[in-house]
C-alpha cells in the first residue's frame, strides 16, 4: 500500500467538518436572504386541520394552546400566525393558553401581531388567558370551568370582565381545540380533554414529533395535523398568506438536498473503501 | 407510618381520579377537582424543587473545582440575571412576559437567539452524522438509507420538481409502514402505563417511596 498518498476513496471518506458545515450553513442562508419562495403539494393532513376552522363561524371560539419554546418556534411560530390569520379572517373568536412557561411572550407576540392586523380588540375578540402549572390537571378541570384554574387573564385581569368570556365556562363553549406542541402536551389534549370531552382538536408539531403523531389522525382522535415547517408552509399557502414558512420550506429544501448529497457521497466512498481493502486482502493472500 | 401514609395518599387520590370519570356528579366530581388543584399546587412547588436541585448541584461542582466547573458560574450569571429581571418586571407590570418589560428584553434578545442556535445547531451535526454513519453496510441499513432519502426528498418542494411521485412514495411510507410500528408502540406503552398506574394506585409498586 502506497501509505502517505491518498486517492479518491481517501478524499470522499474524509471531507472536513467544517466543509460540511459551511455547505449546509450556505443551503440555509442563501434561500433566506434571497426570500424564494417554493411552492409546496397540500397533504390531506393538513387539509383537514384547514377544513375544521373553515368549518366554524363567527359565533365560534377556539382555543390556541401555546405549548413550545424559542427552540421550536421557527416550525410552530409560522402555524400560530396563519391559524389565527385564517381565524381571525373568518371573525372566529380566539382564547390563547401556555403550558410552557417560555412559550408565553412568543405566544403573545404572534397573538398581539396577527390581531393588530385583523384590528381585533382584546377581550372582545380574543383573550390571553397566560400559563397555569399542572399541565394534566389545567386540561381536566377546565372540561368543568375554565375559571377554576384561571379566574384571571395574563394581566392579572378577572376573566368576568371581558364580555368575550361571559359565556364561555367549559369545553362545551369551546368549538375546537388548536394545539401547537413540541412537547407530550399533545398526546394530553388527545387522551385527558378528546377523549373525555369529546372535544373536536387539531394539532400543529414539530417534523420529528409527526411522525408518533400521525396514528392520532388516522384513528380520528385529532381532525387535522400540521407537521413540521412544511405544514406551515401548506397552511400558508391554503390561506394564500405566504409567509415564513414558505420561505422556510425553500431553506430546508436545499439542506435535505445536501445532507442527502453528503450521504450518497459518503456511501460511494465507503464502498470504494471496502473494495479496496478487498483487493489488499485477495493480494496479500497471494504473496 | 412513613409507608402507609403515602401508600394511602396515592390509593385514595387514584381512586377519585377513576371514580370521577365514571361518575362526574357530586361528590365524586367535586373531589376531583380539588384533587387537580391540589395536583397543580405541587406541580408549581416540584418547579420550586428544581430549582434548588440546579443550585445545590453548581455549587457543589464550583466548591470540588469539577471539570468545566466554571460553566457553574455560568449558570450562576444567568440564574440571578433572570431573578433579578424578573423582580423588575414584576414590579413594573404582573405579566413579566408583557412586551416592553426588561424580562421580555432580556428573553427577546438573549434567550430566544440562544435556544435558536441550540437547536439550529442540530442540522450541523445531523448533516457530518449522515455523511460518517449513514452505511449501506447490510440489507436492513440499506432499506432504512432508501427509506430515509426517499422521506427527506419526497417531503420538500425538490422532491416534487425531480419526480412527482416521490411525495406519494414518501406519503405512503409515513402513512403505512412507519404508522403501523408507531401504533404498536403506542399501544404498548399505554397498556403499561395502565399496568403501572394500577400497581401504584393498588400499592404493589412501591419503588417511589425509596
Amino acid at each position: 500500500m502506497n501509505e502517505g498518498k491518498k486517492d479518491l476513496s481517501d478524499w470522499i471518506t474524509t471531507i472536513n467538518r467544517e466543509i460540511i458545515y459551511t455547505i449546509i450553513g450556505l443551503a440555509v442562508i442563501i434561500p433566506i436572504l434571497l426570500g424564494i419562495k417554493e411552492k409546496v403539494q397540500i397533504s390531506p393532513a393538513v387539509k383537514s386541520a384547514y377544513e375544521s376552522i373553515e368549518s366554524l363561524n363567527s359565533t365560534d371560539v377556539i382555543l390556541i394552546s401555546i405549548d413550545y419554546d424559542p427552540a421550536s418556534m421557527p416550525e410552530l411560530q409560522p402555524m400560530l400566525k396563519a391559524i389565527l390569520r385564517h381565524a381571525f379572517g373568518k371573525e372566529i373568536k380566539v382564547i390563547m393558553m401556555v403550558f410552557w412557561p417560555l412559550g408565553l411572550p412568543i405566544g403573545t407576540e404572534g397573538l398581539e401581531e396577527v390581531a393588530g392586523e385583523f384590528g381585533k380588540v382584546y377581550g372582545e375578540d380574543y383573550i390571553n388567558l397566560g400559563y397555569r402549572p399542572g399541565d394534566r390537571a389545567v386540561m381536566i378541570d377546565m372540561g368543568r370551568e375554565i375559571r377554576n384554574f384561571f379566574r384571571t387573564d395574563v394581566n392579572d385581569v378577572l376573566l368576568d370582565t371581558y364580555p368575550m368570556m361571559r359565556d364561555i365556562h367549559n369545553y362545551n363553549d369551546i368549538a375546537l381545540i388548536v394545539g401547537l406542541e413540541a412537547g407530550r402536551w399533545g398526546e394530553y389534549w388527545i387522551q385527558y380533554v378528546g377523549s373525555r370531552y369529546k372535544q373536536r382538536i387539531i394539532l400543529g408539531v414539530t417534523g420529528v414529533m409527526a411522525a408518533e403523531t400521525y396514528p392520532y389522525l388516522h384513528s380520528g382522535q385529532i381532525e387535522g395535523l400540521i407537521g413540521g415547517l412544511k405544514g406551515a408552509a401548506e397552511y400558508e399557502t391554503l390561506i394564500g398568506r405566504p409567509g415564513f414558512g414558505l420561505t422556510g420550506m425553500a431553506a430546508q429544501s436545499w439542506a435535505h438536498i445536501a445532507i442527502i448529497v453528503f450521504i450518497i457521497i459518503g456511501n460511494i466512498g465507503y464502498f470504494m473503501t471496502r473494495r479496496k481493502e478487498r483487493r489488499f486482502r485477495i493480494e496479500g493472500r497471494k504473496e | 407510618m412513613k409507608k402507609r401514609v403515602p401508600l394511602l395518599i396515592t390509593f385514595i387520590t387514584g381512586f377519585i381520579i377513576i371514580v370521577s370519570f365514571f361518575v362526574p356528579h357530586r361528590p365524586f366530581g367535586q373531589l376531583e377537582t380539588e384533587t387537580l388543584i391540589w395536583y397543580a399546587i405541587i406541580f408549581a412547588f416540584t418547579l420550586v424543587i428544581g430549582v434548588d436541585s440546579l443550585v445545590r448541584l453548581h455549587i457543589k461542582h464550583i466548591r470540588k473545582r469539577k471539570k468545566g466547573w466554571w460553566y457553574s458560574i455560568v449558570f450562576f450569571a444567568g440564574f440571578f440575571y433572570c431573578l433579578t429581571i424578573g423582580i423588575i418586571s414584576l414590579i413594573q407590570t404582573p405579566n413579566i412576559f408583557q412586551p416592553g418589560t426588561v424580562f421580555f428584553y432580556g428573553y427577546e434578545t438573549i434567550l430566544i437567539p440562544l435556544q435558536a442556535t441550540m437547536f439550529a445547531l442540530l442540522a450541523f451535526f445531523v448533516a457530518s452524522a449522515s455523511y460518517r454513519a449513514f452505511r449501506a453496510r447490510n440489507i436492513e441499513a440499506t432499506l432504512l438509507l432508501i427509506a430515509a432519502v426517499i422521506v427527506m426528498i419526497g417531503r420538500v418542494p425538490a422532491g416534487y420538481k425531480l419526480w412527482p411521485k416521490l411525495p406519494v412514495i414518501a406519503n405512503w411510507i409515513f402513512d403505512v409502514l412507519q404508522i403501523g410500528a408507531m401504533r404498536g408502540i403506542l399501544i404498548g406503552v399505554a397498556l403499561g402505563a395502565v399496568a403501572m398506574s394500577l400497581r401504584l394506585i393498588l400499592g404493589i409498586e412501591r419503588t417511589y417511596l425509596s
